[in-house]
């Protein structure tokens, strides 16, 4: 077997003592079954939730409002999303949200590189002050600036704008110190290997570092793509237009309030399905580069 | 540390500019904005502003609705944090167990940190729905008792609570199972060597090993819960019934853009940047040979 196994290999020999021997100290690992028992109940308790979602939105109202309720799936998935997609202008919806997420993010990483590179591999003057102006944003979530905020964007004329949904998201404390971190984990013979060569700054962090940095830029981008979508008071502040809106918001008009509307629950979750959808995916399909991010980024 | 560096006078500056541009727009000038703000009033119509110290914050402070929704805050985020950090240690204590499929188990955990809070909201709203949720019903066997959000407050409170732990119990599952498998198995083999059982070995081992992440994830826990809970508050009960769930931030929204009072928004503003300040400076002392500038 060769030294650079993966953890996989040795774990494989190990195993093998144990299958041999079990047979003779006991037959069965109850241990074991009760962990993986409970752990089980965890994992059904958790999705239960979304479970729940899912079976409303494949009912017809009568079975939303049957008691007993019913918590297996109907057939009518098809009617309800449909209902659904029509009547909350769902695509519209889902395509705002999809570009909050994606250029929020691609911004946001974009201008980290940038100025984690002039951080790390520059000595200017106001270094100490860029980096402290960066690193006290930390402190200044959007929800303690609300209102003055909001007369910002307005006297931008950023109102009802992608410029005014994305381009106040990108500014990242996080995602810069992601960028120095790993700035300074690459070897210095690098860039004095490519300086002796005579390759210039942006040659260099276009050529050198940006291949290296893929993973990093990767993992930044499932998580803040996730953090984008789920944007809330934000596009709740700055737009008011129908066309504007995100999915997070326009589900809002949807939610059949007790006493004043057919309890419609099946459509509502029908367009709830669809609205989690996009971030639920791109976590189960980028699972290994999101945990990365999420534990990397440390918030 | 050294590190050869390039050398440019303007390059560096041009590089850093987007950031500090969009830091400076968007965090700074509202931030002193606020500040300003606080000290004035502004006449309903917002034609008219007047300078009056600090009016806005004695008026605030010697209310019991502001007192009160700093009281729902700590309830609302102490519930979040201790559901998100037990139900988080016990999931990744349990697949850490030495069986197989701990991958399985943390793709099974994790998913709902996709979920937005206020749809978290949405669907929970379903299951504590008075006539057709499934959680009034199932209780309906065992008490007579009417767990009706509309009508009590602690109903809605611990609707907006579970709804808001949901979205986040994968977020504590990740950390905690990044520290318990960085937990060297040579020191609890010893501790088994020495007759420590499962509970001991837990108890003097791992949860000291594990404590600046659940430090860590503490801090994390409440400062989410104070400033991302907006969203599920405002889609779901709107502050009510009766003001029972109106937490800080959603009174800042709630007396700035629906009530149009300004000037106590604003100070409520500042008096929520206090707050985040010092709990982010708590959290950066656990991090801080990450941000120490060198």
């Amino acid at each position: 077997m060769s030294a650079g196994g993966t953890f996989a290999a040795p774990a494989r020999v190990a195993a093998l003592p144990r299958v041999v021997e079990a047979p003779r100290r006991r037959a069965f690992d109850w241990g074991s079954v009760v962990v993986h028992a409970l752990l089980l109940i965890c994992v059904a308790v958790i999705a239960f939730p979304l479970y729940y979602a899912f079976v409303i939105s494949t009912q017809t109202v009568q079975e939303v409002v049957a008691r007993p309720p019913i918590l297996r799936p109907s057939v009518h998935l098809l009617e309800n999303y449909a209902e659904a997609w029509g009547r909350s202008h769902m695509p519209r919806l889902l395509w705002n949200s999809a570009i909050v997420a994606i250029v929020s993010a691609l911004g946001k990483i974009a201008i980290s590189m940038l100025s984690a590179f002039a951080i790390v591999y520059f000595n200017f003057r106001g270094k100490a002050i860029a980096f402290w102006m960066i690193f006290i944003t930390l402190m200044l979530p959007v929800e303690v600036r609300i209102m003055s905020t909001y007369e910002v964007i307005g006297s931008l004329g950023w109102l009802n704008s992608y410029a005014g949904l994305t381009v106040p998201l990108m500014a990242s404390a996080t995602a810069t110190f992601l960028f120095r971190q790993f700035y300074m984990t690459v070897p210095n013979e690098l860039v004095e290997a490519a300086q002796l060569d005579g390759v210039g700054p942006l040659r260099f962090l276009w050529a050198f570092l940006l291949p290296l940095s893929w993973a990093n830029i990767a993992a930044l981008f499932v998580v803040l793509f996730i953090f984008g979508w789920n944007q809330y008071l934000w596009p709740l502040m700055i737009t008011n237009s129908e066309a504007m809106r995100v999915v997070v918001i326009g589900l809002q008009d949807l939610i059949p309030r007790t006493g004043t509307h057919v309890p419609e629950w099946n459509v509502m979750m029908a367009a709830a399905m669809m609205a989690l959808l996009p971030p639920v995916a791109v976590i189960l399909v980028m699972q290994r580069w999101f945990v990365k991010g999420l534990i990397e980024t440390e918030k | 540390m050294k590190r050869s560096v390039f050398r440019n006078r303007a390059l560096p500056y041009l590089l850093v500019l987007p950031q500090i541009a969009v830091t400076v727009v968007f965090f700074f000038w509202p931030a002193f904005e606020s500040l300003r703000l606080s000290l004035f009033r502004t006449s309903p119509f917002g034609d008219k502003t007047s300078f009056v110290g600090l009016e806005n914050f004695r008026k605030l402070l010697t209310t019991p609705e502001y007192y009160q929704s700093i009281a729902n805050t700590f309830v609302f985020a102490s519930g979040v944090t201790a559901i998100g950090l037990g139900a988080g240690l016990f999931v990744a204590a349990l697949a850490t167990q030495k069986i197989r499929g701990l991958a399985a188990y943390r793709t099974a955990v994790l998913w709902p940190y996709g979920i937005a809070p206020p749809i978290a909201g949405i669907i929970f709203l379903f299951i504590f729905h008075p006539s057709y949720g499934v959680l009034p019903y199932w209780l309906g066997f065992v008490t007579s008792y009417e767990f009706n959000w509309l009508l009590r407050g602690w109903v809605a409170m611990a609707l907006v609570i579970l709804a808001t732990a949901w979205t986040h119990v994968g977020y504590n599952i990740a950390f905690f199972l990044a520290g318990l498998l960085a937990i060297p198995t040579s020191v609890l083999e010893a501790a088994s060597v020495d007759g420590a059982g499962a509970i001991r070995r837990f108890r003097s081992i791992i949860f000291p090993l594990l404590s600046p992440i659940t430090f860590y994830l503490l801090v994390v826990n409440l400062i989410f819960s104070f400033f991302g809970s907006f969203g599920v508050i405002h889609a779901v009960t709107q502050g009510g019934p009766g003001g029972a769930t109106e937490i800080m931030v959603f009174k800042v929204y709630k007396d700035g853009f629906i009530g149009l009072n300004l000037g106590s928004s604003a100070a409520q503003s500042v008096l929520l940047m206090i707050l985040v300040i010092t709990l982010t400076a708590l959290q950066f002392r656990f991090v801080e040979k990450r941000v120490t500038y060198s």
